[in-house]
């Protein structure tokens, strides 16, 4: 089972600049490898993160098979108000995840 | 009385030693063809829709010497205020040697605060890696960087 690991700091003074941490579990399968019977093996990657605050898109990522396994993404936001992060990873064969965390500004 | 056995081993260990050299040889070839510079600049040329690329502004935090490919550490900057009015808008990194030129793109937007993002990488090969970051207007800044590879990413066999 895929299971995201986010860390977003729970409480930051308004106008701070934040560090989003985020690890999605995901075998991120390049489609170049083949078995030791010669087949290929197919292509099974996550394709695109999205992180949302209150609705709103404040990063995307578009991801290739060059991205190591379990995608590790890190980013900077600042903090505006109190609200909620929304994470969605989509990927091939229908992989679709998402995640969330809150924040509280002062 | 002991020449038979003898012979018979050293031809069972010399058919053995060939056939395994003989499988060895498709192992080599179904290596898919690398990403050239070619596509590497096609790539590039595909983001940057033929404008003119800048040098200088973004800083690729990338180890120098690299022990396992498969998971690299790297870090792009770039040092750009992130003001409503001029932002980074988009980051960009590209390989040279994987069977992709591509490595991802990253979107900002002035809420970032800072243009930093941090990701782990697969590196085929000892290459060059390229960054690119996009401005608000329409500029481009790009570095890049080499790195030696020991052991690669991306092509090797499932065990």
């Amino acid at each position: 089972m895929a299971s995201a690991l986010i860390n977003v700091p729970a409480k930051a003074k308004r106008g701070d600049i934040i560090e989003i941490k985020t690890l999605m579990s995901h075998i991120m399968e390049t489609g170049y490898r083949h078995t030791t019977t010669g087949e290929a093996v197919p292509r099974n990657i996550i394709t695109s993160f999205t992180c949302r605050f209150n609705g709103n898109e404040i990063f995307r990522a578009d991801l290739f098979p060059a991205i190591a396994a379990n995608p590790f993404i890190t980013f900077f936001t600042t903090a505006t108000e109190s609200g909620k992060f929304e994470f969605e990873w989509i990927g091939d064969k229908g992989f679709s995840e998402t995640a969330s965390a809150s924040i509280t500004v002062e | 009385m002991q020449q038979p056995p003898n012979s018979s081993r050293r031809q069972f260990l010399g058919l053995a030693g060939g056939a395994a050299a003989l499988g060895a040889i498709p192992v080599i070839t179904v290596r898919p063809a690398e990403a050239t510079p070619a596509m590497l600049a096609s790539a590039i040329q595909n983001v940057t829709g033929g404008a003119m690329v800048h040098t200088g502004k973004v800083k690729l935090d990338i180890p120098p010497l690299v022990e396992n490919g498969n998971t690299v550490p790297m870090t792009v900057t770039v040092a750009h205020p992130m003001a409503p009015e001029d932002h980074v808008r988009s980051i960009h990194v590209f390989n040279e040697k994987n069977p992709q030129p591509n490595i991802a793109n990253f979107h900002l937007g002035p809420h970032s605060g800072r243009a930093q993002v941090s990701t782990r990488i697969r590196l085929a090969d000892s290459q060059k890696i390229v960054a690119i970051a996009k401005l608000s207007d329409g500029s481009f800044w790009s570095t890049s960087v080499d790195v030696v590879v020991t052991l690669a990413a991306c092509t090797e066999e499932v065990i």
